[in-house]
């Protein structure tokens, strides 16, 4: 109830700005955004303080909308945003047949990995841009890149670059490693790894945390055990990207030591602690409309409505190919409330930009960490950069 | 005696005539420094209100204005005792503001809620609230009276709002995220910075048409570094000074050819800046590395740099 009664206020406010303005009005011109999500299961929460949220991501893009159009209002352009959700078990390839092919052709997804690249291929897809909010897998801006894909999150090399920075300078040299059994834990152990190659860290230990039925063996009982490991390490670093053990290292390891990763000092590209650079007014504006704190997709699909509006504001088209062009131009210059300008780099559709370390309630550093260099741009200090890319598309 | 007393007054009277007050809004520390520039010293620091950022001295430099946002008022001191005089009912978050020439009315930039307040400074009441784009920032009037002009940082435009009717009359698109909104003193010329983009544009007043974009380079400093915020144009418009945030240098832009003559490095993200009376100094907050800095306008040259604080954010300069 609260919530709409918001978005009304918004919508009023938008009409009435419009109202004020006495520029003799043009045809308008509208910008139609799809926006496809895939139903989610509830994970297996350790703790009920972070409730769940269905629809993650949505209330980001919303709130762009909303942004972009008090340009708009000023431009005579409109956006709008066309949601569609996805059963968790409804297929893909007819949702996009059926409703979308032929009808949009930019795209906004909150889809798992696997999706994307199905998405990416289909034949209806050539005609599209697809702004990925969501994904931080390494492999869909590497091998399985694709030219109509854009990815707004960080990747999670990215994210093990910004951390190994920050541990770098710390000057913590000596990780312990502790890898959860899903599949994301080991591709987010692998950016780990490869961070700690980059940096010059040690990987002192590493072991795997199982799952298993032993009461005695439970997460809460068992790290003093678990965590004793034969040589001495400056820190913890896990990987558990669901969050089915990782809450309980801290304060319970054999040996005191801070736990970096998923976890305790955690690398994401937004978070409520965050207010430098105008965040603040973006953290209020999400709270009015949203009654919740921003989340990283919902800052994901923010950028994308975002990314969109710059385009087809500067280059006064709702067409395709001059905002794809216009994306992959030097000319973006995208405000994420980050302190730097952000852009896609041109090899991957990966956009760069500043990587938040944060504990549960404070901003601890930003990445890239000062001293780190790059003859373009220290943004690209983070993740794969653009020699070592494993992604070769034609465009 | 006579003699004695005589050269005493004459001192005084020098001592008066070139004395100077520069004023700093501490963000971080509640509180305004009060600082000598000609000596070089911190002279105290004044408890002002929560988050004090925006500052400005009315025309007759009798009354010292500081917007102190977590208090969501612009507070109103007499600028020889620093008494406060006044709250304005400045809405919330008050952030930056402008003053018409005359004094008598005060624009505030809204940040949340996208409007800028006019207010009567002598009835303390608001006249009006002017819908404008997404979080506004930067905020200006002209010296002939005539443009109020409000930047939106988010919407990436600047608003041109007829003074008289308080209605925009147009609405330019500039680059990314602009911040700071300065005229030339013979309201001729807009300038715009762009702290993304890192860019400054400038506009012809009477066609509302853009002049230039003035660009910066600085050998050994990555572009996304190079942010403008705060602008300072010459009475006579020979130079314009821009401080370039996180690049921590002010630009010597040549006003007339808009050519970058010269880069001065002064603190860590220099923000704002404000001319001595005389206009033979410049004045710039630093805002990380807690200090201002001096610059002979003469010579072009840092001369010195005072610690005032936690975050300076906004300075005048009182004769």
């Amino acid at each position: 109830m609260c919530r709409s009664i918001l978005t009304l206020f918004w919508f009023l406010f938008i009409f009435q700005s419009v109202a004020n303005v006495s520029v003799a009005a043009n045809a308008e011109q509208v910008i139609h955004i799809a926006y496809l999500t895939r139903e989610q299961i509830p994970s297996a929460a350790m703790s009920n303080l972070d409730p769940f949220v269905p629809n993650k991501g949505f209330d980001g893009a919303q709130l762009a909308i909303l942004d972009t159009n008090t340009t708009g209002k000023f431009t005579h352009q409109n956006y709008v945003l066309h949601p569609f959700t996805l059963a968790i078990d409804g297929s893909l390839v007819d949702i996009v047949a059926q409703q979308i092919a032929g009808k949009f052709d930019l795209l906004i997804v909150l889809l798992p990995s696997q999706d994307i690249t199905t998405l990416a291929d289909l034949p209806a897809a050539k005609a599209m841009l697809i702004f990925d909010a969501a994904s931080r897998d390494d492999a869909l801006r590497n091998e399985a890149c694709r030219a109509n894909v854009l990815h707004l999150l960080p990747s999670r090399a990215m994210r093990a670059d910004a951390l190994g920075q920050y541990l770098m300078k710390k000057r913590w040299h000596k990780w312990f490693l502790v890898v959860g059994s899903a599949p994301e834990d080991q591709l987010a152990a692998e950016a780990l790894k490869r961070a700690a190659k980059r940096f010059n860290m040690k990987i002192v230990a590493e072991k795997n945390w199982e799952h298993t039925p032993d009461a005695r063996r439970t997460a809460q009982a068992d790290v003093a055990v678990f965590s004793q490991v034969d040589e001495d390490y400056d820190v913890l670093v896990v990987a558990d990207e669901q969050g089915l053990f990782g809450e309980y290292l801290d304060y319970r390891t054999w040996i005191p030591r801070p736990i970096v990763g998923t976890q305790g000092l955690t690398a994401t590209a937004w978070h409520p602690t965050h207010e430098q650079w105008g965040a603040s007014q973006i953290q209020n504006r999400f709270q009015a409309l949203a009654g919740r704190w921003m989340s990283e997709q919902d800052y994901g699909a923010y950028l994308a409505v975002r990314a969109i509006g710059e385009a087809a504001t500067r280059t006064h088209s709702n067409q395709l190919q001059p905002i794809r062009d216009y994306l992959f131009s030097d000319k973006l210059a995208l405000q994420g409330y980050k302190g730097n300008p952000l852009s896609f780099r041109a090899w991957d559709g990966q956009l760069r930009q500043p990587i938040l370390l944060a504990a549960p309630r404070s901003l601890v550093a930003v990445a890239p960490i000062e001293g780190f260099l790059h003859p373009k741009t220290e943004l690209d200090t983070l993740g794969t950069d653009q020699p070592e890319s494993h992604c070769h598309w034609n465009h | 005696m006579n003699k004695c007393l005589v050269s005493l007054l004459l001192l005084a009277n020098v001592m008066s005539a070139s004395a100077e007050t520069v004023f700093v809004t501490l963000e971080k520390d509640n509180a305004v420094a009060v600082v000598d520039p000609l000596e070089g010293t911190l002279l105290k620091t004044i408890p002002i209100g929560q988050r004090p950022r925006g500052i400005a001295l009315s025309p007759d430099n009798k009354l010292l204005y500081v917007a102190t946002s977590d208090d969501n008022t612009i507070k109103v001191f007499d600028s020889d005792t620093l008494n406060e005089r006044a709250k304005l009912p400045s809405g919330k978050d008050p952030e930056t503001f402008a003053l018409n020439p005359v004094g008598d009315k005060l624009y505030v930039s809204n940040e949340d809620d996208s409007m800028v307040t006019v207010i009567d400074t002598a009835k303390n009441k608001v006249i009006k609230q002017i819908k404008v784009g997404v979080e506004p920032e930067g905020i200006a009037v002209s010296p002939d009276n005539h443009w109020l002009i409000s930047a939106s940082e988010t919407t990436n435009m600047v608003h041109w709002i007829d003074i008289k009717t308080h209605e925009i009359v147009e609405n330019t698109l500039v680059d990314t995220r602009p911040r700071a909104a300065s005229f030339t003193a013979d309201s001729q010329q807009l300038w715009v910075s762009s702290e993304m983009a890192g860019t400054v544009t400038v506009f012809d007043t009477p066609s509302r048409q853009l002049v230039q974009t003035i660009h910066f380079e600085i050998p050994g400093i990555s572009s996304d570094k190079i942010q403008p915020v705060g602008i300072a144009i010459d009475q006579s418009r020979r130079f314009a000074y821009i401080a370039l945030g996180p690049a921590n240098r002010v630009a010597v832009v040549n006003a007339q050819t808009f050519q970058v003559e010269k880069m001065l490095l002064v603190g860590a993200r220099v923000w704002n800046l404000t001319f001595s009376p005389d206009q033979k100094r410049l004045y710039t907050t630093n805002g990380l590395s807690n200090d201002i800095s001096i610059i002979d306008l003469d010579s072009q040259t840092v001369t010195k740099s005072i610690g005032v604080g936690n975050y300076p954010w906004g300075v005048v300069a009182k004769p």
